[in-house]
This record gives C-alpha cells, sequence and structure tokens, in this order.
C-alpha cells in the first residue's frame, strides 16, 4: 500500500493537502478518498474493525499513549446506551495539533469518530471541544451538518444498521476538562471535577454508561489506519510506538509549528531538523518532550528517540507530543514560576495535595525570588512535589509536581545561584 | 474566575473578599436576598421573565441530550451573550428554563475562565501568557494592552482585557484571541492598531489571523495551495 513518502521518507498521513482550500467541505474531502473508509468499515462486522484496531498498534495521542484497540476492547458488549466522546479540550500548554486538524480536515474527525462508534457499538457521541476553540468549533459544526445531510451521521448510516448521534459540546474554558472524568462531569453541566478511578469511563462514565473517550488525533487517525490496513499501519514507526505522530513545537524555536513524524526518530532531528533550533547564538536549555506536564529534558538527552517508551525510559514522556524548548536565556526560576502559577489556577480543588501543593510551590517560589529563601526550601520543595504524586484522583497535580521536580534535580545550582544573589539583593526590598 | 480581592482590613491584614470570608463565594454572581435552593417558577417561586430568543436557544441546546442538565454551559453562554456577564438576573433566567437551581448554576459559572461572574468591557482580548508565549515576550504584551486600553478600564471600557492560560496557538506567539479570534505573532506595535480594528468593528489584524497560516511542516503539502480565507468576525 503506497504510503506518499517524503524527501526523508517520512509517510505524512494526517497532514496530506492539509492546506488545500475547501478540505473542510464536504466535496473536496470525499474527492480526495475521504468517506471511503467509512464504506468499507460498514462492510465488515464491528469485531472485524476492532481486529484492524488492535492490530494498527495506535497509542491515544491525548497524553496517555494507552492503546486505542484495547480502550475500545474494554467497553462491555450487548445492547445498552453506550457514548463515544471526542476529547476536543485541548489545554496542555504548547499543544496545538488538534487545532489545525479540526479547523482544516474537520471530515476526517467525523468519519473516524462514525468508524470507532461502529466497532465500540455505541448510538451516541460528543466531540467536546476547549470554548476557546471559536473559529474550529463553528467548522465542525459546518461539517458535521454537511455530513448528516450527505446521511453520514444520523439514523441508519448509508443503509446499514449503525446509527449514530453526534453533538459539538463547546467548553468554556478550564484546563481540567481534558481529564477524562473531569470532561465527562463538564459534559454533564457540572463544574468540572474528576471522578474516582475505578470504575473507568469504559465501565461507567458519561450519564453512568459506558463511554469510549479518545482524543481528536486518534480518532482522525482512525480512517487511515482502515484505508492502510492494521498490519500496514503497524509498520510504521517502531515496534510499541507504531505509526506517525503530531508534533507541536514551540517556544525558543526558529520555526514554531506542526510536523507530523514518524514515531522513533531521533529527537534532534524534530528540535534542530525540522524546528531549526533555537535563535542564533543560543543554545538549548531544557525542553518538554511532551507538554508543560512532562519532566524536562536537557541537551544531553537530544539522541533519544522520540517514541513513547524511549521518552519513558529517559525519565520523561511522550504525552500530547507537543515540544517546549526553552534556551539558555530564561533563567529556570522565571520557568518554574509560570509553570508553577499554571496549575495552581487550573486545579479544581477537589483534592488536598494538589491544591495546597500547587499553591505551596508558587509561595515557595516566590520567596525564592524574593529573598527570603535558603537552599533548604529546595529540598521542602522537592518533598511538596513527591507528595503530590499519586495521591489525587487525576494527574494535575502530578503535571505539576514532575516537571518542577525534574528542574529542582537537574538545575539545583542554578536555583542555589538564584537564593543567595537575591539574598543579597533582594528586589522587593 | 477569581473576583477581585479588595483587601479588607480584618485581623491580621489577611487579603479578605467583601463578605469578609477569605475564600471567594459564590455571593457575587447570586442575590443573596434569594433562596439559592428554589427553583424559580417551580413550587410557588416567583418566575422571571426570559426573553424568548434566549429561551428557545436554550431550550433547542437542551434537546441535544439525553440529560437536559448538560445544556448548562451553552446555556450560561447563550445567557452572557444577551446580558454581557452571568449576572445574577442571567443566572435565573437560565435556572428558570432549564429547571436547575440558581445555585447549581453560579457553581457552574464560577467554574470556568470564560464565563465572568462580574460585568465586563463587551469586547473580548484573552492575551495567552502561558509557557510558550511568555518566552517569546507575552508578559510586555499585556502589560501593553492594558496601558493601551488604560483608565476606561474600571466598568466603562468597551474592552474585558485578561491575561490567559494557554489558547493552544504556541505557533504565532505571543498571540491574543480578540473575540474569539485568533491573531499572532503579535508586537506591542500592533496593540494600538488591534484595538482601533475591534474599536472601529473591522476584522481584527487580517494579515495576522491563525486562519491564514499554513501548517510548518514542509513535507504536509504535495503542492502550492493559495492562502486561506481570513476568519471572520469583529
Amino acid at each position: 500500500m503506497a504510503v506518499s513518502a517524503t524527501l526523508d521518507g517520512e509517510p505524512i498521513l494526517l497532514f496530506k493537502d492539509i492546506d488545500e482550500p475547501g478540505l473542510n467541505t464536504l466535496g473536496v474531502y470525499e474527492a480526495r478518498g475521504g468517506y471511503a473508509s467509512l464504506r468499507n468499515a460498514l462492510q465488515m462486522s464491528p469485531e472485524e474493525v476492532l481486529a484492524q484496531l488492535e492490530a494498527s498498534g495506535l497509542r491515544g495521542r491525548g497524553g496517555a499513549g494507552f492503546s486505542m484497540g484495547k480502550k475500545v476492547s474494554f467497553l462491555p458488549k450487548g445492547t445498552m446506551d453506550k457514548y463515544l466522546v471526542c476529547n476536543a479540550d485541548e489545554s496542555e500548554p504548547g499543544t496545538f495539533k488538534d487545532r489545525e486538524l479540526m479547523q482544516k480536515s474537520p471530515h476526517m474527525l467525523l468519519e473516524g469518530i462514525v468508524i470507532a462508534a461502529y466497532a465500540a457499538g455505541t448510538s451516541r457521541s460528543f466531540i467536546y471541544i476547549r470554548g476557546e476553540y471559536v473559529f474550529q468549533a463553528d467548522m465542525l459544526d459546518a461539517a458535521l451538518a454537511e455530513a448528516r445531510d450527505a446521511g453520514y451521521v444520523g439514523e441508519r448510516i448509508l443503509g446499514s444498521e449503525h446509527s449514530l448521534s453526534l453533538v459539538v459540546h463547546r467548553g468554556a474554558g478550564a484546563y481540567i476538562c481534558g481529564e477524562e472524568t473531569g470532561l465527562l462531569d463538564s459534559l454533564e453541566g457540572k463544574r468540572g471535577n474528576p471522578r474516582l478511578k475505578p470504575p473507568f469511563p469504559a465501565v461507567q462514565g458519561l450519564y453512568q454508561g459506558p463511554t469510549l473517550i479518545n482524543n481528536v488525533e486518534t480518532l482522525a487517525t482512525v480512517p487511515t489506519i482502515m484505508r492502510l490496513g492494521g498490519a500496514e499501519y503497524a509498520k510504521l514507526g517502531v515496534e510499541t510506538s507504531t505509526g506517525t505522530k503530531l508534533v507541536s513545537i514551540s517556544g525558543q524555536v526558529q520555526r514554531p509549528g506542526n510536523y507530523e513524524i514518524e514515531l522513533g526518530i531521533p529527537s534532534r532531528e524534530i528540535i534542530y531538523g525540522l524546528a531549526g533550533g533555537p535563535p542564533e547564538g543560543r543554545e538549548i536549555k531544557c525542553w518538554f518532550p511532551g507538554g508543560s506536564s512532562a519532566p524536562v529534558l536537557t541537551a544531553d538527552d537530544l539522541d533519544v528517540p522520540y517514541d513513547f517508551d524511549s521518552l519513558g525510559k529517559a525519565g520523561s514522556m511522550l504525552g500530547s507530543g507537543a515540544i517546549i524548548v526553552v534556551d539558555d536565556s530564561t533563567p529556570i526560576v522565571d520557568l518554574a514560576m509560570k509553570l508553577a502559577k499554571f496549575y495552581r489556577h487550573e486545579s479544581c480543588g477537589k483534592c488536598t495535595p494538589c491544591r495546597e501543593g500547587t499553591n505551596w510551590t508558587v509561595k515557595m517560589l516566590e520567596r525564592i525570588d524574593s529573598g527570603e529563601a535558603t537552599p533548604m526550601d529546595l529540598d521542602i520543595m522537592a518533598s511538596v512535589q513527591e507528595h503530590i504524586i499519586g495521591n489525587c484522583l487525576c494527574v494535575l497535580g502530578d503535571a505539576m509536581a514532575m516537571p518542577i521536580g525534574s528542574m529542582i534535580a537537574k538545575f539545583r545550582p542554578e536555583f542555589e545561584a538564584h537564593i543567595e544573589s537575591r539574598r543579597l539583593e533582594p528586589v522587593h526590598a | 474566575m477569581t473576583p477581585s480581592r479588595q483587601s479588607v482590613p480584618i485581623d491580621k491584614g489577611v487579603p479578605r473578599f467583601a463578605h469578609g470570608s477569605r475564600v471567594p463565594g459564590w455571593d457575587t454572581p447570586a442575590d443573596l436576598e434569594k433562596d439559592p435552593a428554589t427553583i424559580p417558577g417551580v413550587g410557588g417561586s416567583p418566575s422571571v421573565e426570559v426573553p424568548a430568543e434566549l429561551r428557545a436557544e436554550i431550550e433547542a441546546h437542551m434537546a441535544l441530550y439525553p440529560e437536559t442538565r448538560s445544556a448548562s454551559l451553552p446555556a450560561l453562554a447563550a445567557a452572557q451573550r444577551v446580558h454581557g456577564w452571568c449576572s445574577p438576573e442571567a443566572i435565573e433566567q437560565v435556572a428558570c428554563v432549564m429547571g436547575l437551581t440558581p445555585a447549581d448554576l453560579a457553581a457552574v459559572a464560577t467554574f470556568y475562565d470564560m464565563l465572568e461572574t462580574e460585568p465586563v468591557g463587551r469586547h473580548s482580548v484573552y492575551v495567552c501568557t502561558n509557557i510558550s508565549c511568555s518566552l517569546c515576550g507575552a508578559d510586555a504584551l499585556l502589560a501593553a494592552v492594558q496601558e493601551a486600553v488604560g483608565e476606561a478600564s474600571d466598568g466603562e471600557s468597551k474592552f474585558n482585557v485578561r491575561g490567559f492560560e494557554c489558547l493552544g496557538a504556541c505557533d504565532i506567539a505571543p498571540m491574543a484571541s480578540v473575540d474569539g479570534v485568533y491573531v499572532g505573532p503579535l508586537s506591542i506595535e500592533d496593540v494600538p492598531a488591534l484595538l482601533d480594528d475591534v474599536r472601529a468593528g473591522r476584522p481584527v489584524l487580517p494579515e495576522k489571523q491563525l486562519a491564514r497560516k499554513r501548517v510548518a511542516d514542509p513535507h504536509a503539502n504535495t503542492q502550492e495551495f493559495p492562502l486561506h480565507e481570513a476568519e471572520g468576525g469583529a
């Protein structure tokens, strides 16, 4: 099966002709082979579609990297109210890949949702899109209206037994609603507080029914998998991280933006080869490989292959695939402060370690910045981070604790120098 | 959504809200004189007037979900478009249509950043100040926008300028969302033109709108395509 290979042999699947004018409309999308995967899938049994998804080895693109096929198979069989929710609440700092897909190729996402819903046996689905993405939500609504008129969404799709309703639900600005159970509460019209797991959403999710929740990119990849075949797709990338991944690169690099890469290529190739590296005359100080929640890596880790397991072994994670590059002109204390303030603002307040831990981390960092701290405060701060990890219902607290903990571990001399210089010359005297 | 802290000097000078508590209550969006646990128009409690268009919009949202409560976010957003913010009046109206208590809805409204629980200017300018944007100078940009909007900022202003968490457009950092339209990368020199465009009701900085931006990946397209049309909006 032909994969459009490029100069460097990187296959381009999701981004093939993404900038074609009108790709967001049904006519152009169909002319480019759109909805053919859906027609094929509806000829197969749901079990066969599921087998293709499992064979593809596709891992969730939202952050946790859980196998998509397995997730679908966890849903109980039989006739009951089951739901599919597409997580389009892309709010992890540094991540903007789903935005590009929804804005330019919304039908690809819709097609993926209909196929995934067929495999999972769900008849109701929702796209939870963050409220800030006004333009993208409008694009989805317009595409949905077209798809409904053409019979791709609704009752008895293309004459088959499969029916699916789809609603684009706009959020109202809360990072925590990207967490799957927080998202479900928000979708039910409440505050977006995460729930205790288990029961996992696949067993008891939206309206207490079994619910499949997947990221935009994961679902948008489904039509491609059906087109290529699961086994063929699995040949891309490396053994435990198959396929291509959209990577959002931002921060202090020359060419920030979205790139589609084959998983497993060296990180250096992405940061220097694609994004052009840091501005002239500067060096990389540290970089987040998977959004601001991932522990930072340094210039020494640039040769780590960019895939789920290699980054895990290097002490970080692939997360949402958002690389944030920080060069040597930025003080590490400022970076830590920015992070901690963000998580303090976004903590929902349900679990004490996260609510208090994020707050006290900010206070300790402020003390460091105002010259009232001693190097011992770094140990206290590190221990606060340790006590957040694993002690909350969701991983928002961990998402602050891991990067801040890694910064203290890797840049301790700089923290100490900062404390000392501010102690000698207090700023807010 | 943190209401502005008014420092009321009680013991130890701890900053407190006007109601004397150190945590934000929900007295700002709701009227404390009323019982928040009653649904307007149900069980003998007085009903409230709801504009017909708003009622129709909320009911249309409610019809989309298996449980009508799911519509509370779109319903509050609709009420905010009518009233300018989630005022006690707006929350009462939504509660009346949805059959929820005002307290339920006030709890929701205070949770989400885009639902305003205090009166604000009509035009929102959200300047992203998260990591990627601040690495590219977002804090100075926010200060410049705030300064340009200036004195009129005390309730009379047409603008609602806020530093916002990551808006998901780090490729055009530093950026801002102006009434929902993403523009960037912005420099401080762009600020007067940006505000003028909003005041005049024109599309904001058309050349800098996100919708016109191509994917950065050089391998993404098999051919050169013309630029997308810019986002509309005023």
